[in-house]
C-alpha cells in the first residue's frame, strides 16, 4: 500500500515543466495516495491536542470571561457586558499604561532593530575580530530577564556604575537617580531591553545578509556605489525577510513587556513605568478583580493582532514593490 | 577590493570592538562585585580592595539555586523533546499534503503565534488548579508545550516545504509505512532545523517568570528566575551576595551557549531560510 504524501507542495508542482507527462504523472500520484494521505491528519492530533487545550480554548474562555464580574475564586458569575471595557476607558491608570505600553513597544522596536542591523553591517565585514563579537553581542539574549533587570537595578542605582561612569568621563552633570524618577525610568527600561535583545536582532539580519550572493555587492562596488547607495538599493530590499521577522518579534516583546518592568520598579515610581502586562497581574492577581485582569490582556491580544498583521501586509507589499 | 582589509576595515574594528567592550561594561560590575566583602568601598567600577568566594557560597545556601537549577532543567528538558517530537510529527502532513484539511490546521495553529499568553494565562491557571498540578513544575511542562507549539509547528513547516520529497517518494517505493518514512527519513532530515527548534525554546522555557510567578507560588518546587526574584527580595541590600546569585544562575545556560555556539548561530540561519 502507498503512504507517501499525496500531493506535491503547491510551489513544487508550479515549477515543474506544464508537459502531458508530468501532468499524468501529477494525476496518477493523486489518484495512487489517495489513502495514505486521508491517513496523514492523525500525526497532527497529538500537538492540536496540547495547543487547543493550552492556548485556543482557555484564550477562548479568557475573552468570554472579559464579559462576567468574576473574581477568581467565587463559584459564581454574572455576564456583565461591556462594563470591564467601560472601567478601562475611564481608568486613567489604564489609559496611561496602554498608550506607555504603546511608546515602549514602538522605541524598542526602532531602536533595537536600528542597533542590531549596524551590529550586523558590523560584524558581516572583514573585520578580525567578527567570530568573536557576534558570539560575545548575542549572549545578553540568552540571559534569563530576571537576572538582567536585577544587574541594571543596580547599575542604575545612584551609587551604581553607570552614574560613576558619568563622573569618570566628566559627565557628572548628568548623573540622576535612573530608576527613581518617572520620567527617566521608562527610558532607562527601554535601554535594558535593546542592550539585551539588540543581538537577538543581529543575529537574525546577519543569517539573512550570508544570503545575499556576493556578486551582486561586488558589481555595486564596479558601478561605483557609495556604502550608502550600496546599503539602500542593494542590501536593503534582500533584507526584507529579516526585517519583517524582527519587527514582528520586537514589537510583540514589547507590547507584552513585563519582567524586566516587574523586577527594576514594579510600575512605579507612582505608576510612570506601568505596562499593560504589570497592570493586568495587579488586577488579576493583587486586587483580585480577574475580569478586569482579562479585560486588560483581550485589549492587548486585539493590540497584538492589529499591530503585528498590520505590519506584515504594509511589509509584504513593500517586499513585492 | 571587496575582500581586502583596508584602513577603513581597520576604523572600523576598532569601533565594533569598543562597542563591544561597552556592551560588557554591565557583565564586568556583575563579576567584580560578586566577588568583594560588603563592606569594601571600592566604587562599582573600581577593582575590589577585598576578594572573597564567601557570596559564593551563601547564595547557594540561601538562595536554594540548586534545587531551582534542577527543576528547571526538568522543565526545559521534558517540554522541548516533547514539542520537537510532536512539531515535527504535526509540520509533515502539513507541509505535505496540499488538502483543505491540511492548510485549515496550519492556519489554525498560526494563529497561535498572535495570541499573547497573558489572555490564556489566568483561565488556565483555574484549570491547572482544577487539575491539582498548581504548584508543580508539571503544570508549567504542559503549559510550554502548548505554548511553544505554534512557533515550532511553525519552523518545521517552513523548513519541510523547502525540503525535495524524493527522499520520502524513495522510502515509499521500498515499502515504508508513513510513520516509518517520517521517523525514519524525515526526521533525521529535519536535523538543522531541530537545532534552530530546541535552542529558541529552551531559551524561551528557562528564562520564562510570569508562568512560574502564577502557577508555582508558595510551592517548594520553582524555577530559576522565580527562585532568583525571592531570593533578592530577601537580600536586596546585600549586593554582593546577589550578584554572586546571579552568576551562579546565569552561568549554566551561558556555559551551554558558549560550548554551542557556532550550533546556536546557524540554527538562526537555516531557522531564517526555512
Amino acid at each position: 500500500m502507498t503512504t507517501l504524501p499525496a500531493a506535491v507542495p503547491a510551489e513544487l508542482e508550479e515549477r515543474s515543466p506544464a508537459s502531458p507527462e508530468s501532468a499524468r504523472r501529477r494525476t496518477g500520484r493523486r489518484g495512487g495516495l489517495h489513502r495514505g494521505t486521508s491517513k496523514l491528519w492523525v500525526f497532527i492530533i497529538p500537538a492540536a491536542v496540547f495547543y487547543l487545550f493550552i492556548v485556543l480554548w482557555p484564550s477562548i474562555q479568557g475573552a468570554g470571561l472579559a464579559f462576567t464580574d468574576w473574581d477568581g475564586i467565587s463559584p459564581t458569575r454574572a455576564f456583565v457586558g461591556i462594563d470591564n471595557f467601560i472601567q478601562l476607558v475611564n481608568d486613567p491608570k489604564a489609559a496611561g499604561a496602554i498608550g506607555r505600553t504603546l511608546l515602549i513597544a514602538f522605541t524598542i522596536t526602532i531602536v533595537q532593530n536600528a542597533v542590531g542591523l549596524l551590529l550586523a553591517l558590523g560584524v558581516n565585514s572583514r573585520i578580525k575580530s567578527r567570530n568573536l563579537l557576534r558570539v560575545l553581542l548575542f549572549a545578553p539574549a540568552i540571559i534569563t530577564p530576571v537576572a538582567t533587570a536585577y544587574l541594571w537595578q543596580n547599575l542604575f542605582s545612584p551609587n551604581g556604575a553607570i552614574n560613576a561612569l558619568l563622573e569618570g568621563v566628566g559627565l557628572g552633570a548628568l548623573t540622576q537617580n535612573w530608576l527613581g524618577d518617572g520620567d527617566v525610568a521608562i527610558w532607562a527600561i527601554c535601554l535594558v531591553v535593546i542592550w539585551q535583545f539588540a543581538g537577538y536582532s543581529m543575529v537574525i539580519f546577519l543569517a539573512n545578509m550570508q544570503g545575499i550572493s556576493t556578486e551582486v555587492i561586488e558589481a555595486s562596488y564596479v558601478d561605483g556605489a557609495g556604502p550608502f547607495r550600496r546599503f539602500w538599493s542593494i542590501i536593503r530590499p534582500e533584507l526584507a525577510p529579516s526585517i519583517t521577522i524582527n519587527l514582528m518579534l520586537s514589537i510583540i516583546g514589547g507590547l507584552k513587556l513585563f519582567d524586566q518592568v516587574w523586577v527594576m520598579t514594579g510600575g512605579g515610581p507612582g505608576g510612570s513605568t506601568e505596562t499593560m502586562s504589570t497592570l493586568l497581574y495587579k488586577n488579576a492577581f493583587q486586587f483580585g478583580d480577574f475580569s478586569y485582569g482579562i479585560a486588560i490582556a483581550l485589549v492587548l491580544t486585539v493590540l497584538v493582532a492589529i499591530l503585528s498583521s498590520g505590519q506584515y501586509f504594509v511589509l509584504s507589499r513593500q517586499n513585492k514593490d | 577590493m571587496y575582500q581586502r582589509y583596508t584602513w577603513r576595515t581597520g576604523i572600523l574594528e576598532v569601533v565594533m570592538i569598543a562597542v563591544a567592550v561597552l556592551f560588557f561594561v554591565p557583565a564586568y560590575v556583575l563579576i567584580n562585585l560578586s566577588f568583594r566583602e560588603s563592606n569594601d568601598a571600592a566604587g562599582p567600577l573600581e577593582l575590589p580592595t577585598t576578594f572573597t568566594l564567601q557570596n559564593y557560597a551563601d547564595a547557594w545556601v540561601q538562595g536554594n539555586l540548586g534545587n531551582a537549577l534542577v527543576n528547571s532543567t526538568v522543565v526545559s528538558v521534558v517540554s522541548v523533546v516533547v514539542l520537537v517530537l510532536l512539531s515535527a510529527l504535526a509540520a509533515y502532513p502539513l507541509a505535505r499534503v496540499g488538502r483543505r484539511w491540511s492548510k485549515v490546521a496550519y492556519f489554525g495553529f498560526l494563529i497561535g503565534l498572535l495570541l499573547p499568553f497573558q489572555l490564556a494565562l489566568i483561565p488556565l491557571y483555574t484549570t491547572m488548579r482544577d487539575l491539582g498540578l498548581l504548584g508543580t513544575v508539571w503544570s508549567l511542562v504542559l503549559f510550554y508545550i502548548g505554548l511553544q507549539m505554534p512557533f515550532s509547528i511553525f519552523l518545521y513547516t517552513g523548513f519541510l516545504r523547502a525540503l525535495p520529497i524524493e527522499y520520502e517518494e524513495a522510502a515509499a517505493i521500498d515499502g515504508a509505512g508513513s510513520f516509518g518514512t517520517f521517523w525514519r527519513v524525515v526526521f533525521p532530515l529535519l536535523r538543522p532545523i531541530t537545532g534552530t527548534v530546541v535552542i529558541l525554546n529552551v531559551i524561551v522555557v528557562w528564562n520564562d517568570f510570569l508562568t512560574p510567578l502564577l502557577y508555582l507560588s508558595g510551592s517548594g518546587q520553582q524555577t530559576v528566575p522565580v527562585t532568583l526574584y525571592s531570593f533578592v527580595g530577601q537580600y536586596v541590600s546585600q549586593w554582593n551576595l546577589v550578584f554572586a546569585g546571579l552568576v551562579i544562575s546565569i552561568a549554566p545556560i551561558l556555559l551551554v551557549y558558549f560550548v554551542l555556539q557556532r550550533t546556536v548561530i546557524q540554527g538562526f540561519a537555516s531557522g531564517l531560510k526555512g
